[in-house]
């Protein structure tokens, strides 16, 4: 099985987790290994498949639209790293 | 003679309802059995011993009211994996990210075994986030083997495993997306079932791969696997892919009679990695319900060696959608910093371990733009396959039988620095999830020396859950593996 060169780095940034040179250096090697694993999918045919999200087929479920008891916002702002005035606080967005 | 935190839950529940123990002193065996021997386990992250006291407390006087009859777990301690919302209990999910957190609500299925009088107690260990097979990945500690305090319990669930092997509670629930409560069920020597996908409502658990989690009990026998289900199971309006499929009672499929039923043995499954004691056992244990009255023959599967690259690509990805939640916002750690993108990357930088950065970079990179056809795609067409091979199978038998894992437990260390590896230890497990269908382990003998427990796997239809128990009850019955007790001091 071939080892793919995946750009860490980049893939990192996308999804927002900071990683230190010697991680991405490992995890360069590892992903390599387990996408070059992966690969073994191109010796299916799947010319002629429908994709499966999900296993059990439902659709469209709905359920009466009624307000109903939710979490008070005391709950909700419990486990907050930072809050102020009932809201969570974040750091400036706007310049 | 079995010692109280022995007993299995219809064995306990008898002798409370008979007020020949009470729930406290129930619930006061499993604490000390705790302090005995948790200390070379680790099964358990953290306990409130107070709060699993006075809920013991409180199952007395419900016991003293009569509630008994109608509450089929009052006063049954039952200890949960970290990975469930339990109110006002920490939640973590083994990881630095959650530190400090606390469930604001129950899960679903905390709801209902609360309702029937459980006391839920414990934050038992696992992978950080459900991604492992070993409990290595735990941010806090790895939890052993009982039977070898040397070898890992598997995983993810391996606390909710270890902690039923080693009588520190009655039963324990768990997730499994992978294989995640079958083989740690497997390695550790009790029973373990994953329903059919939207059988248990997955409210209050936190989610890893959205398509193929399910929650799941871990039990002493059988019949309590059964009597779990008939509470766990069901339609809930707060989980969308829960089913409104009707709930039978799952105990009453317990009859003994396995007459006429029709087993399926793939021959893909028994492949060269597996080891020679497990294949073995496996057909001894085939040959004995083929005793029983099962009619056995040989099924193919031919898209088996596709599901691990399979489930390594749809996991992943939804992973790294499910986890984008954690970023130090709302709940968990937060690293701060000037500006709010510097703040989720650092935060996560810092509060996931090694498997789940893995895990979520590999997931960002197969739905990545250019890569999403590639490989997220072909993933889920693969996975048509593997569910219609599957379904295929069914029309001709009613159940398929396999080893639960290629080996018996491995030792710690031995595949924590190969991830490749790691992954192939769920060979014989994954592909019930892409699937959707139910599957349950059960001890089928063991190892010679060590003395290692070894698993086999019974995989259902969708909601061919009796099936199953049907098969495993009367094959426990007959092979009583699971009076044998590690030898923990």
């Amino acid at each position: 099985m071939a080892a793919v060169e995946i750009d860490v780095k980049y893939v990192a940034h996308l999804a927002r987790v900071t990683l230190t040179s010697e991680e991405s250096q490992r995890l360069g090697a590892q992903l390599g290994n387990i996408l070059g694993f992966i690969e073994k999918l191109n010796e299916v045919d799947v010319s002629q498949v429908e994709p499966t999200a999900h296993a059990v087929p439902l659709v469209n479920v709905t359920r009466p639209d009624e307000i109903r008891p939710s979490l008070p916002q005391g709950d909700a702002l419990r486990n907050a790293p930072a809050k102020a005035n009932g809201l969570f606080m974040v750091p400036k967005i706007v310049e | 003679m079995s010692t109280l935190n022995q007993l299995t839950i219809s064995a306990l529940s008898t002798r409370l309802n008979h007020r020949e123990v009470s729930a406290r002193e129930a619930m006061t065996s499993c604490l000390d059995r705790i302090h005995q021997v948790d200390g070379d386990v680790h099964a358990f992250l953290s306990i409130d011993e107070a709060d699993a006291l006075a809920q013991a407390d409180a199952a007395d006087h419900a016991i003293a009211n009569g509630e008994g009859p109608q509450r089929p777990l009052l006063g049954v301690p039952i200890a949960i994996k970290d990975v469930l919302a339990v109110r006002n209990q920490p939640l973590g999910c083994a990881s630095k990210i959650l530190a400090g957190y606390r469930s604001p609500f129950d899960a679903t299925v905390i709801e209902k075994i609360k309702a029937a009088g459980a006391i839920v107690f414990g934050r038992l260990n696992m992978d950080e986030f459900a991604m492992g097979s070993s409990t290595e990945n735990s941010a806090f500690v790895t939890t052993r083997n009982p039977w070898d305090l040397s070898r890992i319990p598997g995983g993810s669930s391996g606390g909710s495993a270890a902690a039923v092997a080693a009588d520190e509670c009655f039963a324990s629930l768990g997730s499994d997306t992978g294989g995640s409560i079958r083989q740690p069920a497997a390695l550790c020597g009790c029973v373990g079932l994953k329903p059919t996908y939207g059988r248990v409502s997955r409210y209050g658990l936190v989610a890893f791969a959205s398509s193929l989690d399910q929650i799941g009990p871990f039990t002493k026998d059988v019949h309590d696997s059964a009597l779990l289900l008939n509470i766990l199971s069901g339609l809930d309006p707060r989980d969308s892919t829960s089913v409104p499929e009707p709930v039978p009672d799952y105990t009453k499929a317990l009859d003994g009679n396995i007459k006429g039923l029709k087993i399926g043995l793939p021959k893909e499954y028994m492949i060269g990695g597996l080891d020679p004691e497990v294949k073995s056992a496996v057909r001894t244990a085939v040959d004995q319900l083929q005793k029983l009255g099962a009619e056995v023959v040989e099924i193919s599967l031919p898209h088996t060696d596709y599901a691990a690259a399979t489930y390594y690509i749809i996991a992943p990805a939804e992973a790294s959608a499910n986890l984008a939640r954690f970023d130090g916002i709302r709940y968990g750690t937060r690293v701060d910093a000037s500006d709010p993108l510097e703040l989720y990357s650092r935060t996560r930088g810092a509060g996931f371990g090694p498997e789940v950065k893995r895990r979520i970079i590999l997931g960002t990179y197969v739905l990545s733009s250019g890569y999403y056809d590639a490989f997220y795609l072909r993933a889920q067409k693969v996975r048509t396959l593997i569910r219609e091979d599957f379904l295929k199978a069914f029309k001709t038998v009613d159940a398929i039988v396999t080893p639960t894992t290629p080996t018996a437990a491995f030792k710690v260390g031995e595949k924590s620095d190969d991830p490749l590896q790691m992954y192939l230890s769920d060979i014989f497990t994954i592909s019930c999830n892409l699937a959707g269908i139910c599957g349950l382990s059960l001890p089928c003998g063991f190892t010679k020396d060590p003395q290692l427990p070894i698993g086999l796997q019974l995989l259902g239809k969708p909601f061919g859950e009796e099936t199953i128990l049907k098969l495993a009850h009367a094959y426990e019955q007959a092979n009583p593996w699971h009076h044998q007790k590690p030898l923990l001091r």
